[in-house]
């Protein structure tokens, strides 16, 4: 694998609500000096939605990606931020080797359109991109900012650390609050950092999916944590963007931002603050503000 | 079927069909479930389970007797959010994210749930707008679910889509793929494989 560089597979909500992880990851890597390829021409994943009417097609679609691809560099890892994309991928390549009858298909329905057999792409997640190729040492030594914001809720999720186990522990999962804390940001004990968030439930079932964010935040709050950090745009939005609605469903106002693994990291390794798209968040915005302007005490605390 | 005074169904062997249960085990990921041990650990890792009328592992005891009415009539199947805890937790290896994956592709083949349930439409209008344009825009998608469902829907949406297109979140753009035409062909020859 050519050094630092990766193939990149945005998915389609790092063009919309998840803008801010797309521009943190950027900056984010090249801070450590990584390079990120877009993937020529990529299709939507499928997500959950396209397992729930036909499995042939999902599988198809990340065949597709995978292929694209190979075909677009053979030496390079496809990093996938979402965790939707990123499951849905890993899945494929799963289910295609442990079930011929599926890869034979794939198989098939590719060559139609003669594009490469689908073969082995290695597809990463960036918190572990981070945490194995430039490890915490590195990670450590390269701290630019010193953090002077509150304690942090790591919150990873469903698809990323299950049931694949290549990013973290699936039971409890360490690696995004050990980067954290190797760039001084101290976070709290979040027991409840692997329980999913409800994924599109905040806008199909609203009463069930706002009361499983609701959950979240105030387990956070209680924790001591001051804002929550994730690892998927997803979860960021659902935290995020529904905390005025968690409020008046619940009766209990909130109001605590909820950031990217990236932006945090970022910041801390001296990316400059306005490419990081902390302005996109709707939630704890003044917090925000105090914890990631300019360097000036005087100016940070007004 | 019996429906007795305060709402619970009892049923009877000769109600089942075995065979449709022996189908869904054929599935990949499906393969164990006649080993389930009724332990109940699905129902206690889900996080959905106490919003359900079927629990995780009250759907995998009607499967695998072949109660196929009540397994793909329920809310159960819609509520799944395909978080794996269940799967990773079993201590069977049965993977009870795909069995609700099987339950809802046949729920929506056989038109067997709510007409106005925003789930199994929200999936139906993302399949087509990939199969259409190769990738999915949040907001048409969001737009067409709720035309679809409950129109009076996007007024509770207003706030939220303000404070999205304020911070430049809200794309209203149509993303699309330039090799359509490819795509197509291959997602209708995966169709003719399955």
């Amino acid at each position: 694998m050519p050094a630092g560089r990766y193939l990149y597979f945005p998915g389609c909500s790092l063009r919309a609500t998840g803008v801010a992880y797309e521009e943190s990851l950027r900056a984010l890597f090249e801070r450590l000096q990584l390079r990120l390829e877009e993937l020529a021409d990529w299709n939507c994943c499928g997500a959950t939605s396209y397992m729930a009417i036909d499995e042939g097609a999902a599988f198809l679609l990340s065949a597709r990606n995978l292929s694209l691809a190979r075909q677009q560099d053979e030496r390079c890892d496809l990093v996938a931020p979402c965790s939707a994309c990123y499951l849905v991928l890993r899945k494929t390549q799963d289910y295609a080797v442990r079930y011929p009858e599926i890869r034979r298909r794939l198989d098939q329905s590719l060559a139609s359109a003669s594009l490469t057999p689908l073969d082995s792409v290695k597809v990463r997640h960036p918190l572990e991109v981070i945490y194995n190729d430039v490890g915490l040492e590195e990670v450590r030594s390269r701290v630019v900012n010193r953090w002077r914001g509150g304690r942090l809720a790591c919150y990873y999720g469903c698809q990323v650390v299950r049931p694949y186990e290549e990013v973290d522990r699936p039971h409890n999962p360490r690696r995004m609050d050990e980067l954290l804390e190797a760039v001084g940001v101290p976070t709290v004990e979040f027991a409840l950092k692997t329980k999913c968030c409800g994924g599109s439930l905040t806008g199909t079932i609203p009463e069930v999916g706002l009361r499983l964010n609701y959950i979240l935040l105030k387990e956070a709050a209680r924790k001591g944590a001051e804002a929550i950090v994730t690892l998927c745009p997803l979860c960021q939005f659902n935290l995020d963007a529904y905390q005025d609605q968690i409020g008046r469903q619940s009766g209990e106002p909130l109001d605590m931002p909820v950031l990217y693994f990236t932006q945090v990291l970022g910041w801390a390794l001296g990316a400059p603050p306005e490419k990081l798209g902390l302005e996109r968040s709707i939630s704890g915005r003044d917090l925000i503000r105090r914890w990631f302007s300019v360097r000036s005490p005087r100016e940070a605390y007004v | 079927m019996m429906t007795m005074g305060f709402g619970r169904t009892l049923r009877y062997q000769r109600e089942a069909d075995p065979a449709w249960a022996d189908g869904v085990r054929r599935l990949p990921g499906c393969e164990a479930l006649f080993r389930c041990l009724q332990c109940g650990t699905c129902s206690g890792a889900c996080p959905l389970a106490i919003y359900m009328d079927f629990t995780p592992r009250r759907i995998v005891a009607l499967v695998r007797e072949g109660f196929h009415d009540d397994a793909l009539a329920c809310q159960t199947i819609w509520l799944c959010a395909s978080c794996y805890a269940c799967a990773v937790h079993c201590p069977q290896q049965i993977q009870i994210t795909d069995l609700m994956y099987s339950l809802k592709r046949e729920a929506i083949r056989r038109g067997l749930y709510p007409k106005r349930l925003p789930i199994p439409v929200l999936a139906q209008e993302f399949f087509r707008m990939v199969e259409r344009r190769g990738r999915s825009s949040e907001f048409w998608l969001v737009l067409r679910m709720a035309l679809r469902t409950n129109p009076l829907v996007l007024f509770s949406m207003i706030r939220t889509g303000w404070q999205l297109l304020r911070t430049g979140r809200l794309s209203l753009r149509r993303e699309r793929i330039d090799r359509l035409e490819q795509l197509r062909r291959e997602l209708a020859a995966a169709r003719e494989a399955g």
